[in-house]
């Protein structure tokens, strides 16, 4: 964005402070509009006629270096690019990159169904939500317009994921077209040869469209050209190469065209980047070495600057890592992870349910806390205020001392010796060497759980309730 | 004369494109409309913008019929033909350089050739970049290294892990020749783990004879690693540093919350480089950096730092943007930042998704195998970092060394390959 300032934005806004918008002051509402935490329809005394041009004028000087572009209709729509700086501690990324997952027009019907299937239901629960993956990109092998669009119906039906169409030949694209155009699909690709006829299905069903070359003057050219038509939904595929040099080049391209886009405001490049970490399959046959490289290659361009990417291996050892180094790239670094200390009730626990402790930093909390839920364990589980730090690094620095977890249930007017019959803590197995410390500061008696919340409930079989001294 | 008109009054006046009714009427930029009665819920607005655009329609519609240009003046998207050009905009695409790293990283050498006082066959260059790794911007005179790690006794593992080692896990120096000569580590860390009070309380003196042998089995640069007990490994990396003489090794490491002035002492006297090792806060590593400088009088020729590696879905993001910031500031100028930096990689294995069966949660999709995660997860938290601008991996699965070599690598240029064509990929049968 242009602004830098909540100063320069407030010579926009009405100045009214009337705190419709939930701030007290407009000039408060322009330091949310700085860091993008609300947007300018937060205000509505500026949607009105009177403020018409600075609406206008502010919308421009506070639009995203990157293009945001939409894929998608309803509830599944996916917005990807938008981004406005090129380290993530500068403020955050935005719309994290896209994952689509590749079907082909030459799968068995059922075959289809079941991939597609397999890409809707992926998930995989973390920090009190689920990592799922976003979009099914059908791929062309036919060359057979009537095949492909067929293709692309059944996938359609199957799932309200977005889709991305990949074809170079415009006959199938816009056969393909024809059957989803609803949908707001993304079109792979327009490229030297084929620009002329891309260029017309983008503008007649108004669909967003990626441009491919891995030569950045001719990517330039494709994009100026495309502008030029008025076709604005844009994104970039500079080229995923799988190995050697040409990989080199490739991580370079993105580089370049980020730092070109977001440092140099160079209106023509900057857009969305795509990336194909799929290309590790023309290398690499061998099904586990394939997924091995392949997640190699999406971390790369995760990290470097892909707003979205299309992905063939759906085994779970490819997809963990890469959904987890999405998140981990696109966290909210202003956001702490940390759960407000205190002592929880999983379940319903009564006086014979056991008393567990962890610390609050949000990743550990919400792993105890759903190994316990999920498997039906009614206890109370303590968050001692460790500042937001794991227990082993806790343990080590200083922060989880019996002390602080004395503390955790004082504060919490939690008296162990009433609400509970047994009088027992348990401690996390990396929290072992604690124990004495514990038994001696609080006087009660202190049992030693497993390293790994996961293994509570095996740990309870064996060891709840408490044998009596 | 002119009239004034009002939306009330546009409805009738053009009801039937009574153009006659146009004499007279000059129609202006403001018009003006009396909203006042109507409040201006978000309905009332859509349905008032409807009645203005059918009323501008109805007078371009005039216009026209009047003869005046009317398309062009408006340059009308839905009244004229879409633009297309017959041929492609040329363009130039350009970028420049990175003007603000001014600073090269501190070049550190580990290991010491007999000529240099030591007894290692080669030694290993980290630092001297000038520009975040594999960028564009400046040439990197170096590559990232690998050292894999060895313990002084038996720990617990990974299955995927322990498997490589059962058949050395009693020997430090047999594991140190396996993961040279069968994994191709670049350097071997020895981790005193058994030193720990409350492990076996080995004695220094001890400790000292297993870093003896594992110089004797390898002839890479070492790491010396203590137990992490704080009371105790200044004293036992004081008496392996004594041991290890001349050899530059990596002595790990200096904390703040030990007596990190004797780990810095041990390296001065005998040859030896400090790890400076801190908990995922750039101002602490600082600090630490400076006093091990200032206060101890440590060369800067002769400091790591290791600011904490989390792994992948365990705070890897605080470890990637500590990095990628410490990084960026040591290039930018800041002398008590630009070092190499060191990662314990092997902090992966302790993210249950690298070594559980299977979720503990039965909503979780499956995770399947764990022999595939665990590798990969290595690979990908060390992956992340060496973008953030890690220089060294401390690492453990020969898979995961090996891919992690492979990729970074070829990101550094020196992997040459036959060419790909990836201009059909749409097409391919994989």
């Amino acid at each position: 964005m242009k602004l830098n300032s909540p100063l320069q934005v407030y010579k926009y806004l009405p100045q009214i402070n009337c705190a419709e918008c939930g701030d007290a002051t407009c000039m408060a509402f322009g330091a949310h509009l700085i860091d993008r935490s609300k947007k300018l329809e937060d205000c509505p005394p500026i949607l009105k006629d009177k403020y018409k041009k600075k609406y206008i004028e502010l919308q421009t000087l506070l639009a995203p270096e990157i293009r945001q572009v939409t894929i998608g209709v309803g509830e599944n729509v996916k917005n990807i690019g938008g981004d406005d700086v090129i380290y993530r501690h500068q403020l955050t990324f935005f719309n994290p990159t896209a994952f689509a997952y590749d079907v082909w027009d030459t799968m068995p019907e059922q075959e289809l169904i079941d991939r597609v299937n397999k890409i809707s239901n992926f998930r995989k629960f973390y920090v009190g939500k689920f990592l799922k993956v976003d979009m099914v990109a059908i791929r062309c092998v036919s060359g057979d317009a009537m095949k492909f669009a067929g293709a692309v119906k059944k996938v359609a039906e199957t799932t309200k994921l977005p889709i991305v169409l990949c074809s170079f030949d415009p006959v199938c694209l816009r056969a393909a077209l024809e059957v989803v155009k609803e949908r707001r699909p993304l079109v792979y690709a327009a490229t030297e040869k084929n620009w002329s006829e891309v260029a017309e299905l983008a503008q007649n069903y108004k669909v967003p469209v990626v441009l491919f070359s891995p030569d950045l003057d001719k990517l330039k050219s494709l994009a100026a050209t495309f502008q030029e038509m008025g076709i604005k939904d844009l994104v970039l595929d500079p080229g995923t190469y799988p190995q050697g040099k040409q990989l080199k080049e490739s991580f370079e391209r993105f580089v370049k065209l980020r730092r070109a886009g977001i440092k140099e405001g160079q209106k023509d490049i900057a857009y969305p980047l795509m990336s194909i970490p799929l290309n590790a399959w023309l290398v690499y046959k061998d099904a586990v070495t394939a997924s091995y490289w392949e997640t190699v290659l999406a971390s790369v361009f995760i990290v470097r600057y892909a707003d979205i990417m299309i992905l063939h291996s759906l085994e779970p050892y490819a997809m963990l890592p890469e959904v987890h180094l999405r998140d981990t790239i696109y966290t909210d670094p202003r956001t702490p992870v940390k759960v407000a200390p205190g002592v929880n009730e999983v379940g319903s626990p009564t006086k014979d349910s056991p008393v567990i402790i962890t610390t609050n930093f949000a990743l550990t909390y919400y792993t105890v806390e759903s190994d316990l839920s999920s498997n039906k364990i009614n206890c109370f589980l303590a968050a001692v205020d460790t500042d937001g730090i794991g227990v082993e690094a806790a343990v080590a620095g200083g922060q989880l001392t019996a002390a602080k977890i004395k503390d955790t249930f004082a504060k919490a007017n939690f008296e162990i010796k009433e609400k509970t019959t047994h009088s027992t803590l348990i401690l996390p197995g990396l929290a072992a060497r604690l124990q004495g410390d514990v038994e001696d500061v609080t006087g009660l008696r202190v049992m030693i759980g497993p390293p790994d919340s996961g293994r509570i409930p095996g740990w309870m079989e064996k060891n709840w309730p408490p044998k009596q001294k | 004369m002119t009239k004034k008109i009002k939306l009330s009054e546009l409805g009738s006046l053009f009801g039937g494109l009574d153009i006659e009714a146009l004499e007279g009427v000059k129609i202006e930029g403001d018009v003006e409309l009396d909203l006042g009665q109507m409040g201006l819920n978000p309905q009332m607005a859509y349905a008032l913008g409807h009645e203005t655009a059918q009323m501008a329609f109805h007078l371009m519609n005039i216009s026209r019929i009047l003869g005046y240009p009317i398309d062009q003046m408006l340059g009308s998207p839905a009244q004229q033909k879409p633009v297309r050009p017959s041929k492609l905009i040329e363009s130039k695409f350009g970028v420049a350089r990175n003007e603000d790293w001014k600073t090269p990283i501190q070049e550190v050498v580990l290991g010491a050739t007999s000529s240099d006082g030591g007894s290692r066959k080669s030694t290993v260059t980290l630092g001297g970049e000038v520009a975040l790794p594999y960028y564009f911007d400046g040439p990197m005179p170096h590559r990232n290294h690998i050292t894999m790690d060895v313990f002084d006794m038996p720990i617990n593992m990974a299955k995927a892990v322990k498997s490589n080692y059962e058949d050395v896990i009693n020997s430090p120096a047999e594991w140190a020749k396996k993961v040279v000569r069968d994994f191709g580590a670049d350097m071997v860390t020895i981790h005193l783990i058994s030193t720990d009070p409350n492990i076996k309380d080995t004695s220094p003196k001890e400790a000292a004879k297993t870093v003896e042998d594992v110089l004797q089995a390898v002839d890479v640069p070492i790491v010396i690693g203590g137990s992490g007990n704080p009371e105790k490994d200044p004293a036992v990396l004081e008496k392996a540093a004594e041991a290890a003489e001349g050899e530059r090794c990596l002595l790990a490491s200096a904390s703040l919350n030990l007596d990190y002035a004797r780990i810095a002492e041990a390296a001065k006297k005998y040859n030896h480089v400090v790890l400076s090792w801190t908990q995922l806060e750039i101002n602490a590593q600082k600090e630490l950096n400076r006093k091990l400088m200032k206060q101890c009088g440590v060369a800067r020729e002769n400091i790591i730092m290791d600011p904490t590696t989390a792994a992948l879905g365990y705070g890897l993001d605080y470890a990637y943007t500590n990095m990628e910031r410490i990084r960026l500031a040591g290039l930018s100028g800041d002398l008590e930042l630009n070092f190499p930096m060191s990662s314990g990689t092997t902090n992966a294995w302790g993210a249950r998704e690298s070594w559980m069966v299977s979720s503990p949660l039965k909503e979780d999709t499956d995770w399947g195998p764990r022999e595939y995660r665990g590798p990969i997860w290595e690979i990908v938290t060390g992956l992340t970092l060496s973008l953030a601008g890690n220089d060294l991996f401390m690492m453990m699965h020969p898979t995961a060394v090996q891919v992690l070599k492979e990729i970074t690598q070829t990101l550094y240029g020196s992997k040459e390959t036959e060419p790909v064509n990836i201009d059909d990929w749409v097409s391919a049968v994989v």
